[in-house]
């Protein structure tokens, strides 16, 4: 459904006095997404993954610039093409309650929502009423504001602003940041249920074991780049690819707990060669002059010069 | 309701503290400025043949001989019960002076407040939605230029424009002159009012279009602004959709809380245009050091920027659901 190939994304900036220079943040990254597949997109903050939903749905700002190639459903993305599309055929589930307008009812916000995807002016009162049921929201809770729902209710408000339209690719921009496991689990709950629905489903977040829970596949975002797209099952079966992969996996408190040494590069100060190359404890010569190009190893791509098949 | 009466007795409250402070600044002002009350009230001519005698009689009288503290108390007692004394320059009372002649200004104030509140958040909303571009760049500097033009400047310039040059509108006054008060005609009176109308919004138009711009500029880049963009709304739906709604009460606030300079202005441009309200009696009153009616209407004043102010305060809390429902205060 969606093929993102050597996307890179760098913003034009003021540095001191008029002199402009580039900042690169998204370097040679790449992600494909399937009908009834949930994908998370994992990595720490700064590496990417945001501006990916950005790039994705065309609403970077004015001085960014984007290379490489997006397709959607075979087709390049183009400006006009991502216009048109955003919010009907794509949408976004936002990180939190502060990405809607703190002065509308929530209920007014679905139906906006509904509006913009395009559902048949007619229609759109019952497609509210039915995604609000579906989603367990009390009726009232339409005419409440923002500040009024809980936590919870915010969650599958908020989903319901994705899910009340018919879009085939949805994308979560954390959308479990701090929560209760009860709820990170139901709102993950939520976009399984998307995706068996015939939807993609993209996760984004830093929460690996969260992503764990409910993706088909992980893809490893580092420094703005991908690192690897592994299958879910190779965290389990030990089958991972790549050192940061692996080391990511250890950090996790069920596992070693041991955290991963150093700091993900600054995209102002980015390394000659493989972007992990200084915290890598399998570095090589090779490894510090020249990028590792995506490969597939064991039936997944990676981007490490000395992941073996 | 509960609230709206701990909210009521909380400002009257606070209305009987500040009209208390202004009684004392008030006397002790008038009675320390070089007004002399009998002088005043006697005229220049008879100033001068009045013989000392007469002046102890009428200082008698008044109570004028007595010490500073017993004639405030008489004074305040007097107002308590709401007597605000003769005004000398219209030989009528004070109370009914400021009656009818803030029925002149409340006209000329409500049109110039309507006015600038349609026209300032318009530019706004406009400046703010196009920020960056040549429309901006123009709206900011007709308002930064209003901003700073005197009101009696434009006045004039106005006058000279469109009562002198072109002759469309009348040069004075609130009625045309010679013709009996009931005879005029609703068109006339709004004809004399086009022009101190539109002077005086221009105080207003100002600030609130830079105030409007500014917010919705941090509106458009707010995160619910990204994600209506995120859902496919243009930027003209943004602003529709939630621009509009979050820009309405700070411009709204804004506006009460500038019915004070409003009444300001009303002075100068009463003056210029000879218009017959508040402002021009208090220049009148200032003139001919006509105390009762001065402190007449400096007291009515307090009361009307007082009501400004908390008519703010009360929008933000009947309108804003954060406070109304939620009460959160910010």
């Amino acid at each position: 459904m969606l093929t993102v190939q050597n996307l890179s994304v760098s913003f034009t900036q003021y540095d001191t006095g008029l002199t402009q220079k580039q900042l690169t943040v998204i370097t040679d990254l790449d992600l494909h997404v399937n009908a009834r597949e949930v994908v998370a997109v994992v990595g720490s903050s700064g590496s990417g993954k945001s501006l990916l939903a950005h790039a994705v749905l065309g609403i970077l700002p004015h001085n960014a610039q984007i290379s490489g190639t997006i397709l959607f459903k075979g087709e390049p993305l183009t400006r006009q093409r991502q216009a048109s599309l955003r919010g009907k055929a794509i949408a976004l589930i936002p990180q939190s309650i502060s990405y809607l307008d703190p002065l509308m009812p929530v209920g007014r916000q679905v139906h906006q929502a509904a509006r913009r995807a395009g559902v048949a002016t007619t229609d759109i009162r019952q497609r509210v009423d039915h995604t609000f049921s579906r989603y367990e929201l009390a009726s009232t809770v339409k005419q409440q504001y923002p500040f009024q729902v809980s936590g919870g209710m915010a969650r599958r408000v908020l989903v319901a602003t994705a899910a009340v339209g018919q879009a085939d690719l949805i994308i979560a921009d954390e959308p479990t940041p701090g929560l209760h496991p009860d709820l990170v689990a139901e709102t993950l709950n939520h976009l399984r249920q998307l995706a068996s629905a015939g939807k993609g489903v993209i996760l984004i977040t830093h929460d690996l074991e969260a992503a764990l829970q409910v993706a088909d596949k992980v893809a490893v975002f580092y420094a703005g780049t991908t690192l690897e797209i592994a299958i879910a099952e190779d965290f389990v079966n030990g089958n991972l690819r790549h050192p940061y992969t692996q080391a990511l996996w250890r950090s996790l408190p069920q596992n070693e707990f041991i955290p991963v040494p150093g700091a993900q590069p600054n995209p102002d100060a980015l390394p000659d060669g493989c972007l992990f190359s200084d915290r890598c404890p399998l570095v090589t010569d090779a490894c510090l002059t020249e990028r590792p190009s995506l490969r597939l190893v064991r039936g997944a791509p990676v981007r490490c010069i000395h992941a073996e098949g | 309701m509960n609230f709206l009466i701990r909210f009521t007795v909380s400002k009257l409250l606070h209305l009987m503290l500040l009209l208390a402070a202004v009684a004392v600044l008030t006397f002790l002002l008038v009675s320390v400025s070089p007004i002399d009350p009998i002088d005043a009230y006697v005229g220049a001519a008879r100033r001068v043949t009045m013989t000392d005698e007469q002046r102890a009689l009428i200082a008698q009288r008044w109570g004028l001989d007595q010490p500073l503290i017993t004639r405030f108390i008489r004074w305040l007692g007097q107002l308590l019960q709401g007597n605000l004394g003769e005004s000398m320059t219209y030989h009528q009372s004070v109370a009914a002076v400021i009656a009818t002649r803030f029925q002149a200004s409340l006209w000329l104030m409500a049109l110039a407040w309507l006015f600038s509140g349609v026209f300032g958040s318009t530019l706004g909303i406009l400046a703010g939605a196009t920020a960056g571009s040549w429309c901006d760049r123009l709206i900011r500097l007709y308002a930064y230029t209003l901003s700073s033009a005197p009101v009696f400047w434009i006045a004039l310039l106005l006058l000279v424009i469109f009562s002198v040059n072109w002759q469309i509108t009348p040069i004075c006054c609130a009625t045309p002159p010679g013709v009996l008060l009931q005879d005029v005609t609703l068109w006339q009176r709004l004809h004399h009012l086009i022009l101190p109308a539109l002077t005086l919004s221009v105080i207003g138009i100002g600030s609130l279009a830079l105030h409007t711009r500014e917010k919705l500029v941090e509106i458009l880049q707010s995160n619910y602004a990204l994600f209506a963009r995120a859902q496919g709304e243009t930027t003209t739906g943004i602003v529709l959709h939630h621009g509009l709604r979050n820009v309405a009460l700070p411009a709204l606030t804004l506006q009460f809380v500038g019915l004070s300079e409003l009444f300001g202005g009303s002075v100068l441009t009463e003056k210029v245009f000879g218009y017959p309200g508040l402002g021009d009696a208090t220049v009148q009153a200032a003139i001919r050091s006509d105390v009762p009616l001065l402190v007449g209407i400096v007291f009515f004043s307090a009361i009307f920027v007082f009501a400004g102010n908390t008519l703010a305060d009360l929008s933000y809390r009947l309108i804003d659901p954060r406070i109304r429902i939620g009460g959160i205060e910010r």
